[in-house]
């Protein structure tokens, strides 16, 4: 009679990395659900397609690491990946822009480094930063929200643009881009990004319809999108998936550079709340800087990663040549997270100090 | 800075208390054992009682196998201040004194000694200690030790030293806690016997003399906390504290830092800050061994889990082996694919590797889950979340310490204070990747701990060698300065004397010369020995020792051939004596033979032949014998040492024939 022998703890809680993987997805609905509403199906689109490339992806090269890689595709790592990339780029980006994103992202990025855990980068933002330098016309095609654009359009619409750059009725990209008001629309932060430099102030430039949401100056998508991320990122917190220190450090790292810097001259630099509701700061602080591989593992150390990519991204974003920058700032952190972990290491009991014995 | 008595009280007056980070929340699981009182089983026929069952070393066996026994009656005896002694349980024979599978996490077997009981349970003479009060404390502590006990919370740790601390002590903490799900038989202690558990806290509080008594209890056993504050309301300084439930919160340094938010320093004790805890049971048992003279013999074991017809408590003798409790409490294998015993709790237990390990001290209880109730470990990648780090009590970072236990990097697990991890095995109860991390840690402990050792051993062997390499240098020194000095001398010489080619062959000649003279000396020495034929070890060595002295190759040979003539003359003797033994008395031939015994004792004889020749010397010559060997020895290097001085001379006289000749 053969015992059955175990270590202990014997007793687990019952929440694996599939389901912390599958709760921040489902975290992510609402938000998805918001800029579908505002961007049409072509999210959906772009997310299934990022989805599928990131399974083969995934699969094969985890076949030739001869690795199981049926289980690793249930821990739900390379979908959660793949739909931050998705929701990420223009809804009618060309159906390769994003398979060749996902495939750095989760070949290259994640697997080359040895797979879940080990990736010193955040996929995503990775796959995402490597597309922007790449491709940038196909990755600044954002079209105007929902209830600017000239035309609509429909989920065949998006599913024709996406893989023929052209709508079922012919429409181009250009043309789909066009406004209501018959002029060319970009992103909020471009908007305000393109005033300031036509020497126009920051006052002046939300006037213009983007920015006639709920709150006179955010951007009319964006705020939404970002209301609804933030409200899925709020339920990760409450279910202890995710900690509050990096959302929290980063929002308030960037809403102190902003705050200062809009105080002392308000015509050229942005208020607080237009950065933080404007471009990607809500999923970005709650979703992707609290990437746990690629960022810091003790919560001082979080607090620094968090708080310094709240600045990078306003550095970059005010004197940078990019409208918006979570992924860069989130990349540079990245790096940095062996270092900060080294030297932030909880005081452990018992010890007068927290450095380490010599 | 740590907290002062008064801010303590002043708090606990405000029924408030600390906190320790981390911590998690697993599912009790304590009402499927606590509903039902202890109770009391059969006597188990054969009962393994393990010699060391607690921190320390083992005493010594004072009894033998077949031997009968009372209950009770000491089987090991303290020789050591860290020995516990061990007891009968039961009445009844001992049958076997040997290894047997131990409780412990490898079972790896341990000096057991195995009763056969007689069923009548009759007791030893007991000699209780009612008036310990006027007792003098090491009388008390005496008491202790020798009832054979140790905490039975955890560790094992010997009570009788702990509760002769050499600090001032603050706070007593009775730790009541019993954090760990599914055990529940302090609970169900306390609750029947609250009583004798404060009787118990009354003989430590003698001992030991602290400012304040604290019994702390987890909210999560409202009949306990009743019980003892019935039982301790008479005494203003005992205070039963209510604790939040939280794993680990009966931890000894979470406790601590619960009730008083002072740390115990890393590599300290708790009586470094004040602290000395001691658990319920132990209390329970100090009050049997100090009122009634009992040893600790039983304790109240917890046998719960799904595979477990009627979960409950059990007094349990000590030696009890797993299965006998599994049979009262009806054990059914059908939810378990493996039998799978789990001595000790969920969190911090571990698996039986059979079913006959005993039940020790320190065993509050055996699970017996099914394999629904108990997670498989499905190991997968760390990802990162670091919700170990969140839930450590200690304030370590599991995941560095994962990376680096894993990794054999076991330097830098100890720079991440491996040490310092109590292994309660929050983090991995809350890993998503489910990673047996306590198991990781395990492994780079006790590797950390076989490397220490091994480094001492070496230490030891290094300063060994560098010894003797310091003392070969010293040697080649004095050596080498001999050498120097030699040759200055003969250049001094030679200087003197001119140098030329001549010169040195005659040197050389007269070397020759010299050498042959010797060599003739040496050959007339194997007459001698054959003339005498004590050709016994010792002598041979002097031979030798003359023989090297003359120190050239040639020489030797001759030596040799002189040594084997000897031989064989001492063999050529060897057949008179046969004839001799004959005429001599029979006591002295036993004299001569012890004689012999002893001698050959002495000159440590290898060789059949050699020990033939000395028995022949012995018998053919006379007791003096041994001085005669000597005198023999000093004849033969006197006997050298003229012949190396002759020749010397004569070399020297032939040198400077020659030297004078050119001249």
């Amino acid at each position: 009679m053969r015992f059955r022998l175990a270590s202990s703890p014997h007793q687990h809680i019952r929440r694996d990395t599939g389901q912390v993987m599958r709760l921040v997805i489902f975290a992510m609905v609402p938000g998805i659900l918001m800029q579908t509403w505002f961007f049409g199906w072509g999210t959906i689109i772009q997310i299934v397609l990022a989805t599928i490339t990131a399974i083969i992806t995934e699969a094969v090269i985890l076949k030739l690491r001869k690795r199981d890689f049926e289980r690793a595709l249930k821990d739900y790592s390379a979908v959660l990946a793949a739909i931050l990339l998705a929701v990420s780029i223009p809804p009618f980006a060309p159906w390769w822009v994003i398979v060749i994103g996902t495939f750095f992202a989760i070949g290259v990025v994640k697997q080359l480094y040895g797979g879940l855990g080990f990736n010193v980068f955040n996929p995503a933002m990775a796959g995402y930063v490597m597309l922007l330098v790449s491709f940038p016309v196909q990755m600044t095609q954002w079209l105007p929200p929902i209830n600017l654009a000239q035309y609509s359009h429909s989920f065949m619409d998006a599913l024709y643009a996406i893989f023929t750059d052209f709508s079922v009725e012919g429409f181009s990209l250009a043309q789909l881009k066009t406004g209501i008001d018959g002029v060319t629309m970009a992103t909020g932060l471009d908007t305000v990004k393109t005033g300031l430099a036509q020497g126009l102030t920051y006052s002046e430039t939300i006037e213009l319809p983007i920015f006639d949401s709920f709150i006179s100056g955010l951007g009319v998508a964006s705020s939404w999108i970002s209301l609804g991320y933030l409200f899925g990122g709020l339920y990760l917190l409450k279910q202890k998936i995710i900690n509050w220190h990096i959302p929290v450090s980063m929002m308030t790292g960037l809403f102190i550079c902003s705050l200062i810097m809009s105080l002392v001259d308000s015509d050229l630099y942005p208020s607080s709340l237009f950065h933080l509701f404007n471009g990607s700061i809500i999923i970005g602080a709650f979703f992707i800087a609290t990437d746990p591989v690629s960022g810091s593992t003790t919560n001082k150390g979080r607090l620094i990663f968090g708080a310094a990519i709240g600045v990078w991204v306003y550095i970059i974003r005010e004197w940078g040549g990019y409208p918006d920058a979570v992924a860069f700032a989130v990349l540079i952190m990245n790096m940095a997270v062996p270092l900060i972990d080294y030297y932030t290491r909880p005081r452990t009991y018992g010890h007068s100090s927290n450095k380490a014995k010599s | 800075m740590q907290n002062s008595f008064e801010d303590i009280i002043e708090k606990l007056d405000n029924h408030e208390l600390w906190d320790f980070p981390g911590g998690v929340f697993p599912a009790e699981r304590k009402t499927l054992s606590n509903q039902t009182p202890i109770v009391r089983a059969a006597i188990p026929k054969h009962l393994y009682v393990t010699v060391k069952q607690h921190i320390g070393v083992e005493g010594q066996i004072i009894v033998d196998v077949g031997q009968k026994v009372l209950k009770g009656q000491a089987l090991t005896k303290s020789m050591n201040p860290f020995a516990v002694p061990i007891h009968a349980p039961t009445s009844g024979e001992i049958t076997a004194i040997h290894k047997h599978v131990s409780a412990h996490p490898s079972g790896l077997p341990e000096l057991t000694i195995e009763i056969s009981s007689d069923q009548e349970d009759k007791w030893t003479k007991l000699y209780p200690l009612i008036d310990y009060q006027n007792q003098p404390k090491i009388q008390v502590l005496t008491a202790i030790c020798d009832a054979g006990i140790s905490g039975m919370g955890g560790a094992g740790f010997p009570t009788h030293i702990k509760s002769s601390p050499k600090k001032d002590v603050d706070f007593l903490i009775i730790n009541g806690i019993e954090c760990e799900p599914y055990i529940t038989s302090d609970d169900r202690l306390m609750r029947e016997h609250a009583w004798q558990i404060r009787q118990g806290i009354d003989v430590l509080y003698h001992l030991l003399q602290p400012k304040h008594v604290l019994i702390a209890i987890e909210n999560n056993k409202p009949e306990a906390i009743e019980a003892l504050q019935v039982a301790c309301r008479e005494n203003a300084n005992y205070r039963v504290c209510i604790v939040p439930t939280k794993y680990p919160a009966g931890g000894e340094k979470q406790l601590i830092q619960v009730l008083t938010n002072r740390e115990v320093p890393a590599q300290g004790l708790p009586v470094d800050v004040g602290v000395i805890m001691h658990n319920v049971g132990t209390c329970f048992a100090i009050a049997d061994a100090v009122f009634s003279g009992k040893p600790l013999i039983e304790r109240v074991v917890t046998v719960t889990g799904e595979s477990i017809e009627n979960p409950g408590n059990m007094w349990t003798l000590i030696g009890s082996p797993v299965a006998h409790l599994l049979t009262h409490y009806e054990y059914k294998q059908t939810g378990q694919k493996r039998p799978n015993i789990i001595m000790g709790g969920p969190m911090m237990g571990f698996s039986v590797t059979s079913d006959l390990v005993p039940v020790v001290k320190t065993t509050n209880c055996i699970l017996v889950p099914t394999d629904n109730e108990i997670a498989d470990n499905n190991e997968q990648s760390c990802i990162r979340c670091s919700a170990c780090a969140d839930v450590c009590p200690a304030s370590l970072l599991p995941q560095q310490l994962f990376w680096h236990s894993k990794a054999k990097e076991l330097d830098k697990a100890q720079e991440y204070n491996l040490f310092d991890c109590i292994e309660c095995g929050a983090c991995a109860y809350v890993c998503p990747s489910e990673i047996p991390l306590v198991h990781y840690y395990r492994i780079a402990k006790s590797e950390i701990r076989l490397e220490q050792e091994d480094k001492q051993k070496s230490d030891k062997a290094r300063v060994r060698f560098e010894k003797r390499e310091a003392r070969l240098i010293a040697e080649q020194q004095i050596r080498d300065e001999k050498h120097r000095l030699a040759a200055e001398a003969r250049r001094h010489a030679m200087k003197s004397n001119g140098n030329t080619a001549k010169d040195k062959i005659a040197a050389a000649i007269a070397r020759a010369k010299a050498k042959k003279q010797s060599t003739n000396i040496v050959d007339e020495k194997p007459i001698e020995l054959a003339e005498v034929p004590l050709a016994n070890k010792s002598e041979q060595d002097a031979e030798a020792d003359a023989s090297t002295k003359v120190s050239s190759s040639n020489q030797r040979v001759q030596a040799a051939i002189a040594r084997a003539k000897a031989k064989k003359a001492a063999a050529e003797v060897i057949i008179a004596p046969i004839g001799m033994k004959v005429d001599l008395d029979a006591d002295d031939l036993t004299e001569n033979k012890c004689k012999t015994k002893q001698q050959n004792n002495v000159v440590l004889n290898s060789s059949p032949a050699a020990k033939v020749n000395s028995t022949e010397s012995n018998i053919a010559v006379e007791p003096t014998e041994t001085e005669e060997q000597q005198i023999d020895m000093k004849k033969h290097r006197i006997a050298a040492a003229v012949a190396k001085a002759k020749a010397k001379k004569i070399a020297k006289i032939e040198a400077t024939i020659k030297e004078n000749k050119p001249s």
